[in-house]
């Protein structure tokens, strides 16, 4: 979230899309009811299916599945062509107004520098025009079709209401009358608010889907404004720590960057790690990234990362491909290529596509750890469960440890919330039986590992021998060491680099922030942007005072947020240019003719003066937002709509590229990909309110509420095959097949796309063969092995089935 | 559930006497804002939690509503109705239980000397060791909301969480309501909470949006805000204009007297069974479903 949870209150407009607020994230929803009923909000949801935020909502639209980026595209172009803009905003928070290259372009599909052989694109020329000055160029009277907002309105130009109907199946009134009300908050003291989840996330172009809204938001000026923002809604308690603290296997704590095999020094790993401003005078904050990268360094490895040795550089990994993202890993693991594997609070056997292949793969391992609290399928993978998990156990090798772990009200901790705030939280019960944390687990394994390695020595030992390990109890690092850690502290007494007499720090104390970090090797942080947390001042998470400075719902001394407990990003954009805020009634930041004041901490430096022209997204190289994201992510510097890569119809903008070209496909997924001509179904899966994940159908209340799987249809399609609710059905799809009850239902409509009635199937996904609930086969045994073309989250959210009646009722 | 309340009782079933009306008592409701309702179940759940029951899981029929009706041990439930209204397709998802009237038909029904009373709050909760399982408060239910156990062959519905209010606390569903669908206090304050809520659904469009409180049975002290008061048949069936049956109007003015008099009858030969062939002993299958009661998730 660039917001948080509680500011939902202040916005005119809610949107829903690629998400389900209302049934996934019930207790955030409430800041939705909140704005209605206090700030007369409207609510707008756009979905596949009527859900019961869409039974909440002012207006519902529904659309196929994967076609997101044509709604929103059509709304780019509404915004385009009814000059609905924040012009302030866009001409001087934006990137607008720079000149792009004349070689790049956008042809049939495809953007230049497309290779086909190797799927990806060269994007050299997906760049800005530069000056002689080093710095880019601008248009600032928009007007050069060069410049940012003239390619943009060229592209989009293509996204009529008609072939938003055409491809979306969204009735053209309808879509227009959403343009209307969204267009409305283009005025500087209105604001709309985007909540989406996995909706987006998971598709071949989840990325791009979320960009198109990024841009939308932009266009408003709602980015930074309180009730305004890109808020996504992270699906587990503590999802959005676990990406801070970088478990992405191409992450280091922070979004720092793991290296990769070409970078054989640190001088080489910071080459490309430079951020030169790209217009005069900007901050571009990623400047310091040696200054979070040395800390972390002395974090890991102390006083054997010296300048001498690279901060240990040689110690960390080095990436041979992009990333070992799951689908890789699985596929690997398929190949016989991995044979060992520990599984940590994750059930991939029902949440990884295409559970066969998954099924395959992990009988060819040699040992399984599984460590969670429950008894999960993917613990049981190699048991027979009848047709629910139909394996042969004498014929599965796998030799799997279960190591039952605490859950979260068994430990002390932080979890980090999607808005983005660590709360601490205290123990409330003793573990059951042999149950232990993760961490004292993980501590047991390293001190064994290491013990091995003394002893026996082995290929490199230095990274593990020489790991800080400094915790009072080594087999058991608590939560509170572990905190400090990650907040970090001086090793030697930290001078003021304006005034050398003077100290900022003395060795061993906490930092205040990131703000204090040296790349000098005097500072350790595990995570520079969890720097603040555990001050000298104590835990900052811990912190519950909900005073409310302002009455934004901002309450600054409740716990702590990252970065610098600052509560909405970006917040220097909801002041003018000269420093006055666009909505008087909802103030956060302020220049007050000395410094920026508020009731937020400001995303700026505290005495820059606003006339210093220094922008107000102070991280990016530009200083602005960028409507045009450069080389930035690998499918495009725009979002284009693209098929999902099992679609019903041809890709209406261009036949001959379908769907993303650049997403990777494995060989041998790309066979087992479905044809419309077979499966003419759209799919999509989703979660319901009853449920979390495959967690709580181990809980006897919430199986009670949602005891049993199954299917969501149609009532033409039902018609068409004859089938009433509470009928046992099969769907299949080319990967494999469900059999479950039939709902069928009023909330899910047959669409026209590009000219053919399309049904669609809504698949929820929470039923497996462990729990107390029925034993269900699982969406898993249906969806398609392929990821999002940057961040490789699989395409859950649209694929192609068939549909078939097995009986009238239920067994 | 229990006579062991810190309630004032205005009213009891089957009962002459003078109840105790020495303290003072507000009268309470829970105002249910259908708007506001995302139909998450929650309430549904802290009322199994709160309340110590559970059901068996079971299947699905091919609807959202689970499990599919009020039983002894689901005393609150969500229903779903899929419907067009003025041209408007609408899911419309109502949290159905006992409504707590003014005017109680289970009450009026009921047989059993206090049975079924009615706090000086307004809260309606049957006392269960005074139960004899007759099943007249369900006929006597204008919304069909008791229902029989099979266990103890007593009657069973929502309590208001009496034993909740009693403390000063709300009941379990209002505590847990993550949208304040629920909300729970004075019926004059929820009357005023109900008409800010109606005047915002009017703005949005909903004309004949209002208060649920019917006037047949003297008011409820559940009460919903609907966006189509005129047609609350179409939330899953919430009676328009309900009434006491006139069977149990007749049943307390002249057919009670005698009737208890059978009843006093009953009891006598109960006594005599007793004494003749000794107490009802605890059956094989009560043990087991005492035990599955007991189940814990972790086995």
């Amino acid at each position: 979230m660039t917001n948080l949870w509680a500011d939902i209150k202040n916005t005119d407009l809610v949107v829903i899309m690629g998400g389900n607020a209302a049934e996934a994230h019930p207790c955030g929803f409430k800041w939705v009811t909140e704005a209605k009923h206090h700030k007369k909000a409207k609510l707008i949801v756009v979905d596949p299916r009527f859900t019961r935020s869409a039974a909440m909502s002012d207006l519902f639209i529904q659309i196929r599945p994967g076609t997101d980026i044509a709604f929103l595209g059509g709304v780019i172009k509404y915004l385009l062509d009814n000059d609905k803009l924040q012009k302030e905003y866009v001409l001087n928070y934006t990137n607008a107004a720079y000149i792009l290259r004349a070689d790049y372009k956008f042809e049939d599909g495809l953007f230049s520098g497309y290779d086909e052989a190797k799927r990806d694109y060269n994007r050299a020329s997906w760049e800005y025009e530069f000056g002689d000055d080093g710095f880019v160029k601008a248009d600032t009277t928009l007007q050069d079709p060069r410049c940012v907002f003239q390619v943009m309105k060229a592209h989009f130009a293509r996204y009529t209401p008609e072939m938003v109907e055409r491809i979306t199946g969204a009735a053209k009134d309808k879509f227009l009358e959403a343009c209307k009300w969204i267009a409305e908050t283009s005025a500087p003291d209105k604001v709309m608010t985007s909540m989406y989840a996995l909706g987006w996330t998971q598709h071949s172009k989840g990325s791009q889907n979320i960009r198109t809204m990024a841009m939308i938001q932009l266009l408003l000026g709602n980015i930074g404004l309180a009730g305004g923002g890109m808020n996504a809604l992270r699906g587990h308690s503590n999802i959005q720590g676990l990406t801070d603290i970088g478990l992405m296997s191409n992450l280091i704590p922070g979004y720092l960057t793991l290296p990769t095999d070409a970078q054989a020094d640190f001088a080489a790993y910071m080459r490309p790690r430079g951020f030169k401003p790209l217009r005069p005078g900007q901050t571009s904050f990623w400047q310091n990234y040696d200054k979070f990268f040395v800390s972390f360094m002395k974090a890991m490895w102390g006083s054997a990362a010296t300048k001498e040795n690279d901060w240990a550089y040689d110690y960390l990994p080095k990436l041979d491909v992009g990333a070992y993202d799951v689908l890789r890993g699985w596929e690997m693991m398929h190949q016989g290529k991995i044979n060992g594997y520990f599984c940590q609070g994750f059930n991939p056997l029902m949440s990884f596509p295409n559970r066969g292949k998954l099924a395959t793969a992990m009988a060819k391992l040699k040992f399984l750890v599984v460590m969670d609290p429950l008894a999960t399928e993917t613990s049981e993978f190699w048991q027979n469960h009848g047709e629910h998990n139909a394996v042969d156990p004498a014929k599965i090798q796998t030799e799997v440890f279960r190591l039952p772990t605490t859950v979260f009200a068994e430990e002390d901790g932080s979890l980090t919330n999607s808005g983005r705030w660590l709360q601490w939280h205290w123990k409330g019960a003793e573990p059951p039986a042999e149950a232990i944390t993760d961490i004292e687990i993980m501590a047991k394994i390293f001190l064994k590992v290491r013990e091995l390695y003394q002893k026996e020595g082995g290929a490199y030992a230095d990274p593990i021998l020489k790991l800080t390990w400094d915790y009072e109890k080594p087999q058991h690092p608590s939560a509170e060491e572990l905190a400090r850690e990650l907040n970090g502290r001086a090793l030697a007494d930290v001078p003021d680099p304006r005034d050398a007499a003077r100290l900022v720090l003395r060795r061993g104390q906490q930092l205040n922030g990131f703000g204090e970090l040296r790349n000098d090797g005097t500072t350790m942080c595990g995570n520079w942007i969890y720097s603040g947390c555990w001050t000298e001042a104590g835990n900052q998470m811990a912190r519950r005072d909900n005073s409310d400075p302002g009455g934004l719902g901002l309450t600054p001394r409740w716990a702590w947020s990252w970065p610098a407990n600052r509560r909405i990003l970006y917040n220097r954009a909801s002041a003018d240019v000269k420093g006055a805020p666009f909505n008087p009634k909802q103030k956060q930041v302020w220049w007050n003719g000395e410094r920026w004041t508020g009731y937020d901490v400001p995303d700026y430096g505290p005495l820059v003066k606003p006339e210093a022209s220094v922008g107000p997204f102070i991280m990016n190289q530009e200083g602005t937002a960028r409507l045009f994201t450069r080389g930035m992510m690998r499918d495009g510097p725009f979002p284009e709509h693209y098929e999902p890569f099992e679609a019903p119809v041809a890709n209406p903008l261009h036949p001959k590229v379908g769907p993303n070209p650049v997403a990777r496909v494995f060989k041998g997924d790309m066979e087992v990909f479905g044809k419309a001509a077979d499966f003419p179904y759209v799919a999509t899966t989703y979660r319901l309110t009853e449920h979390f994940h495959f967690w709580s159908k181990h809980v006897r209340i919430n199986a009670i509420t949602q005891p049993q799987e199954f299917i969501e249809l149609g009532e033409e399609l039902a018609k068409e095959k004859g089938i009433s609710s509470g009928d046992l059905i099969e769907v299949r799809s080319n990967r494999g097949r469900v059999k479950a009850v039939a709902v069928v239902t009023k909330r899910i409509k047959v669409l026209k796309i590009d000219g053919k009635m399309v049904h669609t199937v809504g698949i929820p996904l929470h039923w497996g063969f462990t729990g107390e609930t029925k034993k269900g086969f699982g969406c898993n045994q249906l969806t398609p092995y392929v990821g999002d073309a940057n961040i490789e989250t699989p395409e859950y959210k649209a694929f192609l089935v068939d549909v078939k009646k097995l009986g009238t009722t239920a067994a | 559930m229990s006579s062991l309340q810190s309630l004032d009782i205005r009213r009891r079933s089957a009962t002459v006497t003078q109840s105790p009306s020495q303290r003072e008592a507000t009268e309470i409701a829970k105002l249910i804002d259908v708007s506001r309702c995302i139909g998450c179940k929650a309430c549904q759940a802290a009322c199994l939690e709160w309340n110590d029951l559970r059901e068996e899981v079971g299947v699905n029929v091919g609807v959202y509503d689970n499990p599919h009706d009020l039983t002894e041990n689901t005393w609150t439930l969500m229903r779903f109705t899929e419907i067009d209204v003025d041209g408007r397709f609408e899911w419309l998802i109502r949290k159905d239980g006992c409504m707590h009237c003014a005017d109680p038909g289970c009450l009026k029904a009921c047989p059993a000397p206090g049975a079924i009373v009615q706090y000086k709050n307004g809260i309606v909760d049957f006392i269960s060791e005074n139960c004899i399982g007759c099943g007249y408060c369900v006929k006597g239910c204008p919304f069909n909301i008791p229902r029989i156990s099979k266990k103890d062959a007593k009657a069973y519905k929502c309590s208001l969480c009496s034993d909740r209010v009693a403390v000063g606390q709300a009941p379990a569903c209002a505590k847990v309501c993550p949208t304040q669908a629920i909300s729970f206090g004075t019926k004059k304050d929820m009357a005023a909470w109900a008409d800010k809520r109606i005047a915002d659904l009017k703005e949005r469009g909903y004309k004949s949006a209002g208060l649920y409180d019917p006037p047949g049975v003297g008011g409820t002290h559940v009460m919903y805000v609907l966006k189509h008061a005129d047609r609350p048949q179409i939330y899953a069936g919430l009676p328009k204009d309900p009434k006491i049956s006139p069977l149990v109007e007749f049943w307390k003015g002249v057919t009670k007297p005698l009737a208890l008099a059978g009843v006093g009858l009953a009891a006598l030969i109960g006594f005599f069974h007793y004494v003749t062939h000794g107490p009802n002993e605890v059956q094989a299958e009560d043990e087991e479903a005492a035990a599955k009661a007991r189940r814990t998730p972790a086995e």
